[in-house]
């Protein structure tokens, strides 16, 4: 198939971006949509031109290295499914596709299509974590879970970080991104301890990172590979509240 | 030769490591604080390893090539993770976990480490629990197992088919605490390129930082690599794309010695090549064997669908060849069965290189519910990519490289043959042998990390305590810094005319042929002439675009490649040498009459650690002996 791709150049973060168009011939249906991209900077390079830099890594949906903004979507047309997953045999003969990197204030363009998303790791270091050091823990079995507790906990564990919710919101909330590790652990035995401390470091490191409030258009839901829900945006919203409150009744 | 010193520990084998640990020495707190360590790689032996090392009270700095340690490849391990606990009660246990890795290495691994990885083992289990990953479970509330490949207990604890992603996000979880404490510095998005010895200890690295270009230095008491294995040597394989080789040979020229090189697993269930422009292949996890069967028709050049082959027109043929472990035989046996079946003509698809994987019978048998819930993200990954549902229709799978057994020679502390460099996880070579027995690789890189380095390197900081920090401004470490700014120069100046990437598909293609699944002597020797032949050519004519001081990928990619020729030429000596088949090294000289692997316990049972000897020259082998006081040597037989 032959396509007209319009993609997003940005040499580095302190010059100005804009989109350059390319004509692509003969690709294959099969291919992967980075594989597309590949083949495109196969010629770029032959010619003499730079390649289009994009973040790619186990191309297998689960490091969430990869994260394009395509055709006005981030991850592109289809559902529960990463950049790296999505194929060719998605778009039309003829198509034209617009790649753009994440739009979102908390996520500075470094070159191209990469992004820089330290943010969300300064998010789990605020509290994205169980207290507790190599060598403590007691039998694994000792702790009995209820399995429709542990699979809900599992649900909300799959986020790849990707960044696709944050691109999806027009507030760029990082809510979903936030309330996934924050339902994940106050569901389960280990992390409720200190789920109240936890929601409310992690929340501040939200806005300290600059993200925006919940859109409530569940356009994260919408577009996040691993199909997280946004009902965790509910649980995370209950247990800040609940911390907000006990807190208050303690003083 | 040199004679290696595996610094086994005497005693039982079972009081070994509690007998060793004990006298282990220790470092103070107040002196952990002023002492550093580099760890290389943020994967789950890297992580793990940080994060206890914060803990402790060590200065510890983490490097990592992705955006963030989250991204490591082992989040990409599927199946599961093999512990020794015996929720079961199917008569599992330490020796029997112990015994199953020995056996399934085709005994070339070190009963000892062997046997300490298995303990640990539970400890693991119980650390990811207490961190909140979230591992399948039964409706009592208990851990749920399953089987996997070449065991007849049910021991891998697993959440769902993202057993690595769960687990490395503990991990990652526990490195990011460590972050926010301070007691760990991560910089993500470097290279490392270079090992710096002063002295004759490993006290720094050298790194490229990928986004601006700078060559940096970072200085240390300790460095401690976690980089992974080097199965992308094969261009197409399961891993992700950035892993790479550079940093364990980096070490391997500055004198580490290099372990069994032609050890690398040839993973049976990949999703098979589908296009030329194919840039990796997906695993499908080898606990789809559980419940899938493997067939193909029993007509050659058979063409119908395959749902409209009658049962007595197929072959399933592990459950023929193996009756005693049907489909969940070993990897390397797996793999080397499916390659029979389409070497001989038998083979499905276009191509005729693939096999089927069928659940027809799974979900006739326990509903599609039951096969969902196991293995739902699989199915869903599968029909992604092959637009094909296998629900419905089997699945087509082939074997592709995968997981690299050999690696950077450790000792029992898990340190190299350098002073202060330890290697941990794939890294390494110590605990699988010939052949990784399934779910054991994330049980090995954590236990690592978790519950062996930790004291294993304190006892080598004991005697560190009385150095100072040092600057990087020595002259080993302008040495280095140049030396890689050459080569660095070397490549961007060569300006020719054919991509990086053009040159990785074609020296994977050379090794996939001469030195993979099957190899003989004469082929190895045809390996090494066109590997030696096709560096020449990549030192003229390949071109890197853009310029080395700033965010350039092909410039990555370009000097991991690079590294992969020398690598690749080790393995092609290494399987060269060793006259015999062992686990997934298979000579076809050296076969049983049945078409086994046929080992030579009188002349190979050690370990071929080679010494690098200069760019194209042949290296030194060492041997170390293996000694099997625990097992008894015997046919690996799975029939």
């Amino acid at each position: 198939m032959n396509l007209k791709l319009k993609i997003w150049r940005q040499k580095n973060a302190a010059q100005k971006g804009k989109f350059e168009t390319y004509s692509l011939q003969e690709v294959s249906p099969e291919m992967s949509f980075l594989q597309m991209l590949d083949y495109l900077n196969d010629q770029l390079i032959a010619k003499g031109d730079e390649p289009v830099h994009f973040d790619h890594d186990c191309r297998e949906g689960i490091c969430g290295s990869c994260g394009l903004y395509i055709n006005g979507r981030p991850h592109g047309p289809l559902r529960n499914t990463t950049t790296c997953e999505l194929h060719m045999r998605e778009f039309k003969e003829g198509s034209t596709i617009v790649i753009e990197p994440w739009r979102s204030k908390s996520f500075p363009v470094i070159k191209d299509l990469v992004v820089d998303r330290t943010a969300f790791d300064k998010i789990i270091q605020a509290g994205g974590f169980v207290n507790t050091n190599t060598g403590v823990a007691q039998d694994a079995n000792t702790t009995p879970i209820n399995k429709i507790v542990s699979d809900r906990a599992f649900d909300a564990a799959v986020c790849v970080g990707c960044g696709a919710c944050v691109a999806a919101c027009k507030n760029s909330s990082a809510m979903l991104f936030v309330a996934a590790k924050v339902s994940q652990m106050a569901m389960l035995p280990q992390g409720k301890v200190e789920a109240a401390d936890r929601v409310e470091k992690m929340v501040h490191e939200m806005d300290e990172q600059g993200f925006g409030f919940c859109s409530n258009t569940y356009g994260c839901e919408f577009d996040c590979p691993k199909g997280i829900s946004v009902e965790f945006i509910a649980q995370m919203n209950r247990e800040f509240f609940s911390a907000r409150v006990c807190k208050q009744n303690h003083s | 030769m040199t004679k290696l010193d595996s610094k086994i520990p005497k005693g039982p084998l079972a009081d070994k490591w509690s007998n060793y640990k004990s006298s282990l020495r220790l470092v103070n707190p107040a002196n952990k604080k002023k002492l550093d360590v580099i760890v290389v790689g943020s994967g789950l032996a890297g992580a793990s390893a940080a994060s206890s090392l914060g803990e402790l009270g060590y200065n510890v700095k983490v490097f990592c090539f992705q955006d963030s340690p989250r991204r490591a490849h082992s989040v990409a391990a599927q199946g599961g993770i093999n512990a020794a606990k015996n929720y079961k009660n199917d008569g599992d246990s330490v020796y029997r976990l112990f015994h199953d890795m020995i056996k399934g290495g085709d005994f070339r691994a070190r009963e000892a480490n062997v046997y300490r990885a298995a303990e640990v083992s539970n400890l693991v289990i119980d650390h990811f629990t207490a961190m909140g990953v979230p591992f399948a479970r039964d409706y009592g509330g208990g851990l749920d197992t399953r089987s996997f490949g070449g065991v007849q207990v049910s021991r891998t604890f697993y959440a769902k088919g993202q057993t690595g992603q769960q687990c490395l996000l503990g991990t990652y979880s526990s490195l990011s605490r460590q972050v926010a404490k301070g007691t760990v510095t991560m910089y993500s998005r470097r290279d490392m390129l270079d090992v710096v010895i002063v002295e004759g200890k490993a006290r720094g690295i050298i790194v490229r930082n990928l986004l601006t270009g700078e060559i940096e230095k970072y200085s240390a008491h300790a460095v401690v690599l976690a980089t992974g294995g080097y199965g992308t040597v094969f261009y197409l394989s399961t891993l992700a794309l950035g892993s790479n080789s550079s940093a364990a040979w980096a070490a391997h020229k500055k004198g580490a010695l290099f372990a069994n090189p032609s050890f690398i697993q040839i993973h049976p269930t990949s999703i098979p090549v589908l296009n030329d422009y194919q840039s990796k292949l997906t695993l499908m996890s080898e606990s789809l064997r559980n419940d899938g069967r493997v067939w193909v028709p029993a007509q050659k050049d058979e063409k119908r669908h395959p749902n409209e082959i009658p049962e007595e027109e197929r072959d399933y043929y592990l459950e023929r060849r193996y009756p005693a472990f049907g489909n969940l035989v070993p990897r390397d046996v797996a793999s080397r069965a499916a390659k029979e079946r389409c070497d001989a003509g038998y083979g499905v698809g276009d191509t005729g290189l693939s096999v089927y994987l069928d659940f027809k019978d799974a979900i006739n048998k326990h509903g599609k519910k039951v096969i969902e819930d196991k293995y739902g993200n699989l199915f869903e990954m599968y029909e992604k990519i092959t637009g094909i549902n296998p629900y419905n229709e089997p699945m087509r799978i082939y074997p592709a490289g995968h997981y690299t057994m050999g690696g950077l020679w450790v000792d029992y502390n898990l340190m190299t043959t350098i002073p202060g460099l330890f290697a941990i996880g794939e890294s390494n070579f110590s605990d699988h042998g010939a052949n990784r027995l399934g779910a054991s690789s994330l049980m090995q890189c954590s236990g690592d990390g978790y519950f062996i380095l930790p004291y294993t390197l304190s006892d080598y900081l004991a005697d560190e305590i009385k150095t100072p920090r040092f600057s990087t401004d020595s002259e080993e470490f302008q040495q280095s810094e140049k030396q890689v700014e050459e080569r660095i120069q070397k490549i961007m100046a060569v300006n020719g005319t054919q991509t990086v990437t053009s040159f990785h598909k074609r020296l994977g293609k050379i090794l996939w042929d001469h030195c993979g699944m099957v190899r003989n002597a004469e082929g190895l020797k045809k390996g090494i002439e066109k590997l030696d032949a096709l560096e020449e050519e990549f030192w003229k004519e390949v071109k890197v675009p853009g310029s080395a001081d700033e965010f350039n990928q092909e410039l990555e990619k370009a000097l991991r490649v690079a590294d992969f020729f020398e690598v690749g030429r080790l393995m092609c000596y290494d399987a060269l040498d060793r006259d015999e088949s062992c686990g997934a090294h298979f000579r076809d000289e050296y076969q049983t009459g049945q078409g086994e692997a046929k080992r030579n316990d009188a002349e190979y049972a050690h370990v071929s650690a080679w010494g690098y000897q200069g760019h194209k020259q042949e290296p030194q082998l060492h041997k170390e002996p293996l000694v099997f006081e625990n097992v008894e040597l015997k046919e690996r037989s799975y029939k």
